[in-house]
């Protein structure tokens, strides 16, 4: 039998549905009029669709939580197709911290939720769902995490939405949604050494500004996707989100197959966009142009190449997140400090993102080299990015970051600032103490 | 749906982390979220904002995080109303499904000024700055997302059975 809520949403949208003549679309309509059953959809449209996964972590759970109480349900639509994940003040930073991770846990055990990640199997939300295959092309995934948009690198349509969407997914398997209009990115050529998809993302939004994209989905396509590793696209689409983007989606490739087969996810259905879709706008990138980029406060959008970076000094340095704290950035970062030393006065915090990447950095070696270039090294955790725990500032105090925001107050004081690079040119920061190229550092 | 307020005014890019810091994120209490509001921005705000003030700020307003306790929070501390030049979406999303009322309106939020009164009329997409005389049109929200606001936000308006 059909769960109230559902009924209850369909009823919500039943005058606002049309379907609309079969037209050409992007990946991302695609992807949203298959969810919603319908043959086309079309840019603007309100659709009500099903939901692949829902996902919620410590911090918006709890709000989720209490809004699904209101609706009077004892189950939820599917136990299989929701995930909890401890990971923003986890290991609980306080007390209050602790009531919330206890209250996600009560709930999940209530309702036997298979997906459940707490201290021990945790890792950051947007690391652990690909790991773990919990997404695959073609899904329609929400999040009560802005960063939710990461999973659209495996070409699934994936966008974070607040509590009470999660709450409403949650009971009825259903979100609404305005189908989006789209930007395309074209991508061609390939990187070069020590610049990785952060410096990518870093320059698209310099271009674009922190609202380019605002409400519009960005597609990924292009010659130059051969180049990029899982690893450089996850982080790509992380920080569509930094654009303003609903959801940023790359086309599929083989490196995209291989990597769904290997992390053991459901089967993969392929979206291509039609050749005659409608793109509002599109954008080339030359990746062999990208040169490492920083984002200065307090704005993603304030990119700047070195050629525009004074001697600024720093105080910290952070390696880890949801974007960019996965074995391959570790890897990137460990070549750097490999053979030195983290500059006197500042402090470098390494934090892999969950505990398969913790557990293969030891075992080839990168912890080591961490530990011995003076770094330190944490258990997964969301900690520092947004000022929580594990690496806060003080007033004045300068932090190199390899995380998606830059706002002010975003790692602790209102009069610190936060600078947003990537793990290679972090690590050289690390190891200067002022803002570095890692092309300077090993002598590109 | 029509509010009459004062105006407390901001600037573009108005960041989740500036509406409610992070480091109160360890409640979801309505009132507790409140008494931080626009802390890192404005430490005037919670001391000076009264029952149906108006916010009116920028672009891109609510951009960032997508804690739903930053719209909380501003729906709790007494604001009416935010219109702004434009809303990042899942802010947009968020006020809807709480029941926070919100404007997109460029020219009204070019045009109104700190501490003008105003009056938005919803339902038939009219702002009016009382103390200018200035009036802006804006779109009217369709029905169901008026009656998602009237209801108190989505899961009453689901719970209740009352949307159509």
């Amino acid at each position: 039998m059909e769960p109230a809520v559902s009924r209850q949403l369909k009823a919500l949208f039943h005058n606002h549905t049309k379907e609309a003549d079969k037209m050409s679309m992007t990946m991302t309509q695609k992807i949203l009029a298959a969810h919603a059953g319908l043959d086309s959809v079309q840019a603007g449209q309100l659709i009500l669709a099903d939901l692949d996964l829902v996902l919620g972590n410590d911090i918006t759970s709890p709000v989720a939580i209490k809004e699904f109480a209101k609706l009077g349900m004892d189950s939820v639509f599917d136990k299989n197709k929701i995930t909890m994940i401890m990971d923003h003040f986890a290991p609980n930073k306080d007390i209050k911290a602790a009531e919330q991770c206890k209250m996600c846990r009560d709930f999940c055990g209530e309702k036997d939720i298979t997906h459940f990640y707490d201290v021990g199997e945790m890792g950051i939300e947007h690391a652990l769902i690909p790991e773990k295959g919990l997404a695959t092309a073609g899904d329609l995934v929400i999040g009560a995490d802005s960063h939710t948009c990461t999973y659209g690198a495996l070409g699934a349509f994936s966008t974070g939405v607040g509590s009470t969407d999660m709450a409403c997914g949650m009971a009825s398997g259903k979100a609404w949604f305005k189908v989006p209009a789209a930007m395309k990115i074209e991508l061609t050529g390939s990187l070069r050494k020590y610049v990785s998809g952060k410096d990518v993302i870093l320059h698209i939004i310099g271009r674009t500004g922190v609202d380019g994209a605002l409400y519009r989905s960005m597609e990924f396509t292009g010659d130059g996707l051969a180049s990029l590793s899982m690893a450089d696209r996850l982080c790509i689409a992380n920080m569509a989100i930094e654009a303003g983007a609903k959801n940023g989606i790359f086309e599929v490739d083989e490196i995209t197959l291989a990597y769904l087969k290997e992390h053991g996810a459901a089967e993969p259905k392929v979206y291509k966009a039609d050749a005659d879709a409608v793109y509002e706008e599109v954008l080339t990138v030359d990746l062999s142009q990208i040169e490492p980029t920083v984002a200065f406060p307090h704005l993603p959008e304030n990119a700047r190449t070195f050629g525009e970076i004074g001697d600024i000094k720093i105080n910290q340095v952070v390696i880890g997140s949801c974007t960019n704290g996965r074995l391959e950035d570790l890897i990137a970062a460990a070549e750097i400090f490999k053979g030195r030393k983290v500059a006197k006065g500042v402090r470098a915090i390494i934090i892999p993102a969950t505990q398969k990447i913790y557990l293969d950095a030891m075992e080839i070696g990168l912890l080591k080299t961490f530990i011995e270039s003076g770094a330190v090294v944490s258990t997964p955790t969301c900690g520092p990015c947004l000022g929580g725990h594990m690496g806060i500032l003080a007033a004045g105090e300068r932090a190199v970051t390899t995380t998606n925001r830059n706002f002010v107050g975003r790692m602790g004081h209102v009069d610190s600032e936060v600078y947003l690079a990537s793990p290679a040119t972090a690590a050289a920061c690390a190891v200067t103490g002022k803002i570095t190229s890692p092309w300077e550092v090993m002598g590109v | 749906m029509k509010y009459t307020g004062n105006v407390i005014k901001y600037g573009d890019n108005i960041d989740t982390d500036v509406i409610i810091p992070a480091r109160y994120l360890n409640t979801s209490d309505h009132k507790e979220l409140a008494s931080h509001c626009m802390e890192d921005i404005d430490k005037t705000f919670v001391s000076r904002v009264n029952e149906g003030d108006i916010i009116v700020a920028g672009q891109n307003f609510g951009c960032g995080s997508s804690r739903e306790h930053a719209p909380i929070a501003i729906k709790a501390s007494g604001i009416s109303v935010v219109i702004a030049k434009s809303f990042a979406r899942i802010f947009y999303r968020n006020a809807i499904n709480i029941g926070l009322a919100i404007v997109e309106c460029p020219e009204a939020a070019e045009n109104i000024s700190e501490g003008d009164k105003v009056e938005a009329d919803l339902d038939n997409g009219i702002i009016r700055d009382i103390t200018t005389g200035r009036e802006f049109r804006t779109e009217p929200f369709p029905e169901f997302i008026q009656n998602i606001i009237e209801n108190g936000g989505l899961v009453q308006s689901v719970a209740k059975g009352l949307i159509r």
